[in-house]
C-alpha cells in the first residue's frame, strides 16, 4: 500500500506542481493517474521513488516513511517503466533487462537467464537478447522497457505514459499484454496517462487530476463513468461530447451501439460474453 | 633513396622516441581532460571559466611554452619532462571542450532512466555516461593525437629527439630528402595512432556503428517518406 499523505511540491522556479495530495494506493492492483500536462501526474509518480521528494507531507510505502529510506536503495526495489523506453543504448537487451539485478549484485549468468525468461513473459522473441535498442522496434523497445521493470520482481512497478510514444495498433497491443501479465503477476502498478481511454482500460483505480494535482475525482472506471462528479470530469471523460452515452439502434436486423454522437461504437452480443 | 636506406637505423631510432614522446601527452591529456570536462558539463558555474581557460591555454605560443618549462617545473633543459608537459597542455586545452560536449551529448532520458532504476551517482558515471560519451570523446582523442604528433617535431628546436630532429638538420644542410623523410615518417605515425584508436573505438564501443546505422536507416526512411 502507498499512501501520500498531504503532499505538496513547490519546484525551485515557483511552481507549485502539487498542492495537498493525499491519496491510497491499494496493493496488487492498478492504480491510474490521469490529467493533461500540469496536472502534476508525473511528479505524483517520482516521488514514489524518490526522484522527486515533496516540499511538505509525507509519502509511505507499507507503512514506512520514504523519507527515511536511502534512494538508491528503494528505486532498485521498485519497478521503472518510462515513456521512450530509457533504454541504455550501450546494453544489449538481455543486458538492459538485467540492469538492476545486475546493480543488486546478481551473477551474470543468473541475470541472463532471468532476463531471457522475462523476454518470454512480455511477448519478446529470445533471439534479440544480443541487440542493441537501437536495432528494435518501438513497441519491442517498450517490451524491453517492461520487462527491466520487473527484473527484480517489483511489488511496486511505476510506469510514467510508456506507451505514449509507439503508434495506435502497437500501443493497444501492449495494452492488451500489460492486462494479461497484471492478471498473473498482481503487481502494485501506478500508471501515468493522458489519455482516458487507457486510464479506464487498464486502472482498477483512476485518478482524475487537475491542475497542480487537484484531484477532480477517484473511483474505478465504472464509478466515475456512472457519476462523473462535475462538469471538468465530463468533460475530461467525454461524456459532455455523447461519446460515454451510448444507445441501440437497429441496422439491417441488427442491434448495434452508436454513442451520443451518433458514430458507431460496435454490435450488441445479447446474452453472449466475450 | 639511398640516404634512406643508409641512415635506416637512425630512422628508427628518431620513429621509435617520436613514438614514445607522444603517447604520454596523448594520455594524460586524455585523462585530465575528462574529469574536467565532466565538471564543465555538471556545473554550470564552471563550464564558462573551465571552458575559458582552456581555451586561453591554447593561445600561449608553443615554442615560449617549452623554453620557459625548465624555470616552470625545475627540469633541467633537454629533459623530455619538458616537453611531454608542454604538449599535455595543449591536448587538455583541445580536449576539455570535446569532452564536455560528449557529456552533453549523453541523453538526458538515459540518464534520468538509470537514476530511476538505481544507478548511484558512482556507478552512473562509469556505467552510462562514460561509455555514452565515448563515440565524441574518441572523436576528440583523434584529434589531440594527430595534433600531438605533429607537435613533438617542435622538440627538436630545443633540442629533443623525435623526428623533427630531420626537419632542423634537413633545414640546415639544405637537403630535401631529409625533410621529406622527417615529414612522411611523422604522418605515418600520426596515420598508426588514428587507425589503433579506431579499432579502439570499434572493440570498446561495439554499439555505437549500430546506433549510428539506425540513425541512418531512419533517417533514409524518412527521406523516402517525404519524397513519396
Amino acid at each position: 500500500m502507498i499512501r501520500f499523505d498531504a503532499v505538496s511540491k513547490k519546484f525551485p522556479d515557483g511552481t507549485l506542481a502539487v498542492a495537498d495530495f493525499s491519496l491510497t494506493i491499494p496493493s496488487r492492483t492498478t492504480t491510474v493517474l490521469v490529467g493533461s500536462s500540469g496536472s502534476g501526474k508525473t511528479t505524483l509518480l517520482r516521488m514514489i521513488n524518490r526522484m522527486v521528494d515533496p516540499t511538505s507531507g509525507s509519502i509511505s510505502i507499507d507503512g514506512d516513511d520514504i523519507s527515511t529510506l536511502e534512494p538508491v536503495k528503494l528505486r532498485r526495489r521498485i519497478g521503472y517503466v518510462m515513456q521512450n523506453s530509457g533504454l541504455l543504448p550501450h546494453r544489449t537487451v538481455a543486458d538492459n533487462i538485467a540492469t538492476v539485478p545486475l546493480l543488486s549484485g546478481v551473477k551474470r549468468a543468473q541475470a541472463r537467464a532471468e532476463a531471457l525468461t522475462l523476454m518470454d513473459t512480455v511477448g519478446l522473441d529470445r533471439a534479440l537478447a544480443d541487440r542493441y535498442p537501437s536495432q528494435l522496434s518501438g513497441g519491442q523497445q517498450q517490451r524491453v522497457g517492461v520487462a527491466r521493470g520487473l527484473a527484480i520482481d517489483p511489488n511496486i512497478l511505476l510506469m510514467d505514459e510508456p506507451f505514449g510514444a509507439v503508434d495506435p495498433l502497437v500501443r493497444s497491443e501492449l495494452q492488451q499484454e500489460l492486462v494479461r501479465i497484471q492478471k498473473d503477476l498482481a503487481k502494485t502498478i501506478v500508471f501515468v496517462t493522458h489519455d482516458i481511454d487507457e486510464a479506464f482500460l487498464l486502472g482498477d483505480q483512476v485518478v482524475l487530476l487537475r491542475t497542480g494535482g487537484q484531484i477532480a475525482q477517484v473511483g474505478s472506471p465504472a464509478e466515475i463513468l456512472a457519476d462523473p462528479a462535475d462538469d471538468f470530469v465530463n468533460t475530461f471523460i467525454g461524456a459532455d461530447r455523447g461519446r460515454r452515452a451510448l444507445r441501440i439502434e437497429e441496422v439491417s436486423g441488427r442491434q448495434v451501439v452508436v454513442d451520443g454522437t451518433g458514430r458507431l461504437a460496435g454490435i450488441l452480443n445479447e446474452g453472449t460474453h466475450t | 633513396m639511398t640516404w634512406v636506406l643508409a641512415n635506416i637505423g637512425q630512422i628508427g631510432d628518431l620513429t621509435l622516441d617520436h613514438v614514445l614522446l607522444s603517447i604520454p601527452p596523448i594520455l594524460l591529456g586524455f585523462l585530465l581532460a575528462v574529469p574536467i570536462g565532466w565538471l564543465a558539463h555538471r556545473y554550470r558555474v564552471s563550464r564558462g571559466v573551465l571552458l575559458t581557460v582552456c581555451g586561453l591555454l591554447y593561445t600561449i605560443p608553443s615554442l615560449a611554452l617549452i623554453v620557459a618549462m625548465p624555470t616552470v617545473l625545475g627540469t633541467r633543459i633537454l629533459n623530455p619532462a619538458n616537453l611531454i608537459v608542454t604538449l599535455t597542455i595543449y591536448a587538455v586545452a583541445l580536449m576539455v571542450r570535446t569532452a564536455t560536449d560528449a557529456f552533453d551529448a549523453v541523453s538526458g532520458d538515459v540518464t534520468q532512466s538509470a537514476t530511476a532504476v538505481g544507478f548511484g551517482a558512482w556507478r552512473r558515471f562509469w556505467q552510462v555516461q562514460l561509455p555514452l560519451a565515448g563515440p565524441v570523446l574518441l572523436a576528440g582523442l583523434r584529434v589531440v593525437s594527430t595534433s600531438t604528433v605533429s607537435l613533438v617535431t617542435l622538440g627538436a628546436l630545443v633540442g629533443m629527439s623525435g623526428l623533427g630532429y630531420f626537419f632542423t638538420n634537413g633545414y640546415q644542410r639544405n637537403f630535401a630528402t631529409e625533410i621529406l623523410v622527417g615529414i612522411i615518417g611523422t604522418i605515418l605515425i600520426a596515420v598508426v595512432f588514428d587507425v589503433l584508436l579506431v579499432l579502439a573505438g570499434r572493440i570498446l564501443l561495439p554499439w555505437a556503428r549500430v546506433d549510428a546505422a539506425a540513425r541512418r536507416n531512419a533517417r533514409t526512411a524518412r527521406t523516402k517518406a517525404v519524397a513519396a
